[in-house]
C-alpha cells in the first residue's frame, strides 16, 4: 500500500494553488482531506505526479452567514458542518447528513468540498446540496464563477470543476425552520450508502408547503425525485401521504448492481425509505 | 523471601487483566514488519490478475532495471529450490494434487497467485518495479463452480484428470458404531431434507501477514507473522531441502491469525529462499489487498443433509453430503478441514444412524484451508438448522425437540454415532440458564404478538445448543486420520537462582493471552507469585519442541504441559528440600511454594531450593544440581464444550434489513483458568460467526476475479454493528485433564452463526419462509420474502440464489405485502 512517487506542494493562499495547478506537471490531483484520495494513491487506483495539498489555505474553511445565504469554506470537516449551529438552524439536513459520514476519525480529516468535487455516487453530501439548491463557487485563473448545484454533478467522478480550477466556497440558501432528514441505508456502520435518502420539508399548518428530495446511489450522480416534491406538496403531514408520495421515489432512477443488491431492490428500497424519511422529516 | 500475604490464593479462576497488553496495544513491541535488520532487502510480489492461464512469457527486464531494484525472480529461476508447497493431511490414500510452486511456473491457477518477485533496496521500489513486470498469459476455461466441477467438463488441473482432489466416507454402520442411514430413511415418519451453502470468508486478522528472512549466521533465522513456529521450521526445512538444524524460526509478537496464519505460505519460502540466493537479510510484507486476495480463505462448503426422524421427533438417522471447495491447490491441512466437522455432525443428539460423504473439489480460486472454528461452525450450523426445521415440520418448540434428543447429563461420559467418546456436558444446566437469562417465554409471546398484528417489524428466536471438539489432539487420532504430525505439546520450566521463573511453552499465542493465562497456572502450581513468572514462547531456539496453536488446543494441551512440567519441578526439589531441612522426604507436604515437614512449622520455600540448587554446595549424593524440568503432554481424548446461544432478531419486512436485538449464550468450558480472558474470546468469537451469518463473503466474479478485494466490500463488523452480549457460564469440568478444561478460542464463533440464522427465518417463517442463504444481507431476506409472497417456489429450492440476477418476481416490489404505514419500526433505521 504504497503510493508511487509524486510532487507535493502546500500552497497557503488560493492564488498559489491555481498558478501550481497550471505548472506543466502531467497528471495534477488537489488534496483536499484525502478520505478518498489518499486510499486511491495507496491502490495505485491513481498515480498523480503533484499533488496540490490545500489544507494550508486559511481562507478556505469555515462557516459564516450572509443575509439569506450559510456559506461555508470548501476546507472545513464533516465535523465541523455537523455540529455548527449555523449549518444546524439553517441548513439541518446538511448537518444531519454529514453527521453520518464514516466514522469519527473521517469526519475530522474529510472536506465537505473535497467531497462535493470527488462526487462519489455513493458519497453522503452531494444530495443535499442538490436538494437544499446551493451555489458552489469555483475559482480558476480567471476569477470566481458561481455554479448551482443541479449543474455541478455532471456524472460519476465529474463536476463542473475544471482542471485548473478548485471548488472554495458552497453558498447554501438558508432553509429557516424546515424539517430535515437522511435516511441512510447500510449494512455495516462503516460503509459506503446502498442507498440513501435526504429530505427537507417546509410544513404551515399541519400541511407540507415545500419539499425537496434527494437521492444517493440511484445513478451516477445524486438525483432529485422531482415527481415525490410535487405530489408532497399541498399534503397533510402525514406517514399515509409520505408513503403516498414515495411511490414514485425511484421514477427515472438508473441504480447500480453491485455485492449488496441489485437495481431491482435498491428501486424499493427507495420508495420505502423515501416514505420513511418524509415522514422523520415533517415530524421535526 | 518471597513476599505471598498480598495476592490471591489461588490464581486460576481470578479475572487477571492481561500483561501482554500494554505492549500489544500500543505497538511498542517486535512485531515481524517493525524488525530492520543491517543491509536487508524489500520484496514484492506479482501476481497473475486472471484466474486459469498458461504463462507464455515474462519479460523482467524493465523491473530489472528499475531504480533500486538488485533482482527479479520468476518462478523458472527459483524452481530448483521452491520445491512444493506442503499439505501434511492426505485424507485418503489416493488423494489428488497438483505440485503447489510458490511462485507459479507454467501455469496460473487463481487470481492472485505469484507469477514473479522484486527484490529491492526498498520497499517502494519494489513496489515500484512490480508495474514493470510484464507478463503474457494464454487463458485457459476457468473453472469456478464447485457443484459443476465436481460433476466434471473443464479441469482446474487437466494432469489430475478430474476436479475431484478426494472422497471421504465415513459410515456408522461400516464402523459399527451406529445403524444403516439408509435403512433410517426409508423407515422415517419425518425427513428433513435440505442444502446449505457455507459461503467462502477471509479470516481477515489485524495484522498483515510479514516475514523476515536472515541468512547470515550459521542458521537461517525466519521470523514470520505465523500461529506455527514449529511446523513451519519442519515443513520450510522439508519444503527447500534445507537443514532443519539450520533454521530457526521466530514467531514474535503477531497480530491475531483465526486458523488464516496456520499455514506454510509461498511469500515465507520466496523470502526464505531468495534471502538464502543473495546472502542479504530480506523483508516481504503484504498489502491489505494482498491478505484478501490471497491470504487462504476459510469454509466455502456445499452441505446436502437429510435427517430422518420419527413423528414424536425422535431422530433416526443423518445423512450429509459434503462438497467441499479447495479452491487451486491444497495448502497445508486444507483438504483435512471437512473431516474436522464429519464427527461433529451429531452433535449433542443421540442419532441411532449417520453417514458423511465428503468431495473435495478444484476451482480456480484461492485455495481454502482453516479459518476459525475449522469444520465444525459448518457442522453445527448443519445440525443446528435442521433441528429447528424439524420442530416447525413436527410444530413444536425447538428447544423441545433439542431437548427430546440430547445427551442427558447423566449418560456421560456418552460415545457417539461418530465414534467419539464425550466425556462431561449437561446441556440442561446451560439451556435453563440461557432462557432464564434471555427471558425466552416473554420474547416468544412479544413474537407472537408482532405475527398476530402483522406488524411490519418481526421478531424471531434462533438456537443454538452447540458442542464441539477442542484440544486438538490426541496424536494416535491424529494418526489414524492419516494427518501427518502428532497433536501433543511440550513445555519446561526454568527455576531461577533469583528466585524467578521461566515457563517455555510450544504453544505461540497470537492475542490469546497465554503469558497471563500460563503465568497463573504456573503461579498455583508452584506456589509463585503471578509477576515472578515469565512465559517465553514462539522461538524454536527457546522453545525447542512445540505444536503451536490451533483448534482449541492451548489450554488443554499446553496448559497441561506446564501442569505436568511444574509437578516434575516440585518432584526433583522435595529430596533436596528434604535434605536442607535434614528430614525424610515422605514427611514433607508442598503447599503454597513452601515444603513443610508435617506436624512442625519448619519448612523451605521453593525458591530456597532454586538457589540452593544454583550454588550446589550443599545437595544430597547422586542429585543432580537443577530442579529443572521439561513435559510433554498428549491428551487422552478431545474436550468437548458446550454451551446454548439465544439470539432474537427483528427483521423490517419492508426493506429486509436485520438487528440482533438480543443475544444470550451460556457457555460449558469446564474450568476457568481467567474469566476475562474468556469473555474476551466468547465475545470475539460471536462476532466472527454473527459476521458470517449476516455480513462477510468472498464474491468472485465470472471471470475468476475476486471482487471483495478491500474492506470496501468485504463487510467485517464493527462494534457499532454488533449488540450488547449476555454472557453466563455453566460448569462441567473436563474428565479428561487435571485442569478440567475445555478449550474456548472457537466456541462464540461456532455456536453463533446457526442461532442468527435460525432467528432470522424464524422471524418471518410464517410467511412461507424456511430458508435465506448466508451472508443474510437485506437484499437476501427481501428477495426471500418477495418470493414467498409471491407463491413461487421456496426459497430453499433455489439454493444458489445469485445477487446479480434481477429476479423478476422484484419488478412488484411497492405492492409488498406488511407494509402497515409507519408503525412498529422501533429498534430499526
Amino acid at each position: 500500500m504504497i503510493p508511487a512517487a509524486f510532487d507535493y506542494t502546500a500552497p497557503e493562499s488560493v492564488a498559489d494553488a491555481i498558478t501550481a495547478l497550471g505548472s506543466d506537471s502531467e497528471e495534477i490531483k488537489v488534496l483536499a482531506g484525502g478520505q478518498s484520495l489518499i486510499p486511491v494513491l495507496r491502490l495505485r487506483l491513481a498515480a498523480p505526479t503533484l499533488l496540490v495539498d490545500i489544507g494550508r489555505i486559511e481562507e478556505l474553511s469555515g462557516i459564516t452567514e450572509e443575509a439569506d445565504t450559510i456559506v461555508i469554506g470548501a476546507m472545513t470537516t464533516h465535523a465541523d458542518v455537523a455540529e455548527s449551529d449555523l449549518v444546524r438552524e439553517h441548513a439541518g439536513l446538511l448537518a444531519k447528513a454529514a453527521q453520518t459520514v464514516a466514522d469519527p476519525q473521517v469526519r475530522h480529516r474529510g472536506t465537505l468540498g473535497g467531497a462535493l468535487v470527488h462526487a462519489d455516487p455513493a458519497g453522503d453530501l452531494p444530495a443535499p446540496i442538490l436538494v437544499l439548491d446551493a451555489e458552489l463557487v469555483i475559482a480558476g485563473a480567471d476569477g470566481e464563477r458561481t455554479v448551482a448545484a443541479a449543474d455541478f454533478f455532471e456524472d460519476m467522478f465529474t463536476t463542473a470543476v475544471g482542471e485548473n480550477e478548485i471548488l472554495t466556497k458552497i453558498r447554501v440558501p438558508k432553509h429557516t425552520g424546515w424539517g430535515a432528514h437522511y435516511e441512510k441505508f447500510t449494512r455495516v456502520a462503516q460503509q459506503w450508502s446502498i442507498i440513501a435518502v435526504a429530505v427537507t420539508v417546509q410544513v404551515d399548518g399541519g400541511v407540507i408547503s415545500q419539499a425537496k428530495v434527494g437521492l444517493v446511489n440511484m445513478g451516477s450522480t445524486p438525483t432529485r425525485a422531482s415527481a415525490v416534491e410535487q405530489a408532497l406538496v399541498g399534503q397533510p403531514a402525514t406517514g399515509d401521504a409520505a408513503k403516498h408520495a414515495a411511490s414514485a421515489a425511484a421514477d427515472g432512477t438508473s441504480p447500480p448492481t453491485d455485492t449488496n443488491g441489485d437495481a431491482a431492490y435498491r428501486r424499493h428500497l427507495a420508495t420505502v425509505l423515501t416514505g420513511r424519511a418524509v415522514r422523520a422529516a415533517v415530524g421535526g | 523471601m518471597t513476599v505471598t500475604e498480598d495476592r490471591p490464593t489461588t490464581e486460576v479462576g481470578s479475572s487477571r487483566l492481561r500483561k501482554e497488553d500494554q505492549r500489544l496495544i500500543t505497538g511498542r513491541t517486535r512485531w515481524t514488519d517493525n524488525i530492520t535488520l543491517p543491509g536487508m532487502l524489500h520484496l514484492a510480489m506479482v501476481r497473475s490478475p486472471v484466474a486459469h492461464a498458461k504463462i507464455t512469457s515474462i519479460d523482467v527486464d524493465a523491473a530489472k532495471a528499475s531504480p533500486g531494484v538488485v533482482a527479479v525472480f520468476t518462478g523458472a529461476d527459483i524452481n530448483d529450490e521452491q520445491g512444493s508447497l506442503p499439505c501434511a493431511w492426505p485424507i485418503t490414500e489416493d488423494q489428488l494434487a497438483p505440485p503447489h510452486p510458490s511462485i507459479a511456473v507454467e501455469t496460473v491457477n487463481f487470481a492472485g497467485e505469484i507469477v514473479a518477485c522484486i527484490v529491492a533496496r526498498t520497499a517502494v521500489a519494489a513496489k515500484d518495479a512490480v508495474e514493470l513486470v510484464d507478463v503474457e498469459y494464454d487463458d485457459l476455461p476457468v473453472v469456478l463452480d464447485m457443484a459443476a466441477a465436481a460433476e466434471g467438463g473443464d479441469l482446474t488441473h487437466p494432469d489430475l484428470g478430474t476436479n475431484v482432489s478426494a472422497t471421504w466416507v465415513f459410515d456408522s454402520a461400516e464402523a459399527e458404531t451406529g445403524g444403516n442411514v439408509e435403512q433410517a430413511i426409508s423407515e422415517a415418519e419425518v425427513l428433513i431434507e435440505r442444502t446449505f451453502r457455507q459461503q467462502r470468508l477471509i479470516p481477515a486478522f489485524m495484522e498483515p501477514r510479514s516475514v523476515v528472512c536472515d541468512p547470515t549466521g550459521e542458521q537461517t533465522t525466519v521470523w514470520s507473522a505465523t500461529q506455527i513456529p514449529h511446523i513451519l521450521r519442519l515443513m520450510l526445512a522439508l519444503t527447500c531441502e534445507i537443514s532443519e538444524s539450520k533454521l530457526r524460526v521466530i514467531a514474535p509478537d503477531v497480530g491475531g491469525g483465526f486458523g488464516g496464519k496456520l499455514q506454510v505460505t509461498p511469500e515465507e519460502v520466496v523470502t526464505l529462499v531468495v534471502s538464502r540466493r543473495l546472502a542479504r537479510p530480506c523483508k516481504y510484507t503484504e498489502t491489505r489487498s494482498e491478505s484478501l486476495l490471497a491470504g487462504h480463505h476459510g469454509r466455502d462448503q456445499i452441505q446436502k443433509l437429510t435427517l430422518a426422524a420419527k413423528q414424536d421427533g425422535t431422530v433416526t438417522g443423518l445423512k450429509v453430503e459434503l462438497l467441499a471447495d479447495m479452491g487451486a491447490y491444497l495448502g497445508l491441512v486444507t483438504s483435512g478441514i471437512p473431516i474436522l466437522g464429519a464427527f461433529m455432525y451429531n452433535s449433542i443428539y443421540k442419532f441411532p444412524s449417520y453417514r458423511f460423504v465428503c468431495k473435495n473439489v478444484f476451482t480456480n480460486k484461492n485455495w481454502t484451508d482453516a479459518y476459525r472454528g475449522a469444520g465444525r461452525p459448518e457442522a453445527t450450523f448443519a445440525i443446528e438448522r435442521l433441528m429447528d426445521e424439524l420442530a416447525a415440520e413436527i410444530g413444536v418448540d425447538p428447544i423441545d425437540i433439542r431437548e427430546k434428543n440430547w445427551i442427558k447429563h447423566e449418560e456421560f461420559p456418552f460415545s457417539t454415532v461418530a465414534g467419539l467418546e464425550y466425556d462431561s456436558g449437561n446441556y440442561e444446566a446451560a439451556t435453563a440458564k440461557a432462557k432464564e437469562l434471555f427471558g425466552y417465554d416473554a420474547l416468544r409471546a412479544e413474537q407472537r404478538q408482532r405475527r398476530d398484528a402483522g406488524d411490519q417489524v418481526q421478531l424471531g428466536i434462533g438456537i443454538s445448543t452447540f458442542t464441539e471438539m477442542c484440544g486438538l489432539a490426541p496424536s494416535r487420532v491424529l494418526g489414524a486420520l492419516s494427518y501427518a504430525a502428532g497433536g501433543w505439546e511440550h513445555a519446561s520450566i526454568r527455576m531461577l537462582p533469583s528466585g524467578k521463573v521461566e515457563v517455555i511453552t510450544g504453544s505461540s499465542g497470537h492475542g490469546q493471552g497465554h503469558e497471563t493465562a500460563w503465568s497463573q497456572i504456573a503461579a498455583d502450581r508452584l506456589g509463585m507469585p503471578f509477576d515472578d513468572i515469565e512465559i517465553l514462547h514462539g522461538d524454536t531456539q527457546v522453545s525447542p519442541r512445540g505444536l503451536d496453536t490451533y483448534g482449541s488446543r492451548s489450554l488443554t494441551v499446553g496448559g497441561m504441559a506446564v501442569v505436568a512440567a511444574a509437578d516434575k519441578v516440585i518432584e526433583k526439589a522435595k529430596p533436596i528440600a528434604a535434605h536442607l531441612l535434614e528430614a525424610d522426604a515422605d514427611d514433607l507436604e508442598f503447599s503454597a511454594g513452601r515444603f513443610n515437614v508435617k506436624g512442625t512449622d519448619s519448612s523451605v520455600g521453593l525458591t530456597d531450593v532454586s538457589l540452593a540448587v544454583f550454588a550446589a554446595h550443599n545437595l544430597p549424593d547422586g542429585i543432580e544440581p537443577s530442579i529443572d524440568a521439561e513435559a510433554t503432554f498428549d491428551p487422552a481424548n478431545f474436550s468437548f464444550p458446550h454451551g446454548t446461544h439465544l439470539c432474537a432478531v427483528e427483521v423490517d419486512t419492508e426493506t429486509g434489513e436485520t438487528k440482533i436485538r438480543d443475544y444470550t449464550c451460556v457457555d460449558d468450558i469446564g474450568k476457568v483458568v481467567n474469566p476475562l480472558i474468556v469473555e474476551g474470546q466468547v465475545h470475539g468469537g460471536l462476532v466472527q460467526g454473527i459476521a458470517q451469518a449476516l455480513f462477510e463473503e468472498a464474491v468472485y466474479d465470472d471471470a475468476g476475479t475476486l471482487v471483495t478485494g478491500s474492506f470496501v466490500d468485504y463487510l467485517v463488523p464493527s462494534a457499532a454493528d454488533i449488540p450488547h452480549f449476555t454472557t453466563g457460564r455453566t460448569e462441567s469440568p473436563s474428565t479428561t485433564n487435571a485442569l478440567g478444561v475445555k478449550g474456548v478460542g472457537e466456541a462464540g464463533t461456532i455456536a453463533s452463526t446457526p442461532a442468527v440464522v435460525n432467528a432470522v427465518v424464524d422471524a418471518v417463517r410464517h410467511l412461507g419462509i424456511d430458508d435465506i442463504e448466508m451472508p443474510c444481507s437485506p437484499h437476501r431476506v427481501w428477495t426471500a420474502l418477495q418470493t414467498a409472497s409471491s407463491g413461487a417456489d421456496t426459497p430453499r429450492d433455489k439454493t444458489m440464489v445469485d445477487d446479480n440476477a434481477d429476479p423478476s418476481h422484484n419488478a412488484q416490489v411497492s405492492d409488498g405485502s406488511g407494509a402497515e404505514g409507519f408503525t412498529g419500526q422501533g429498534g430499526l433505521g
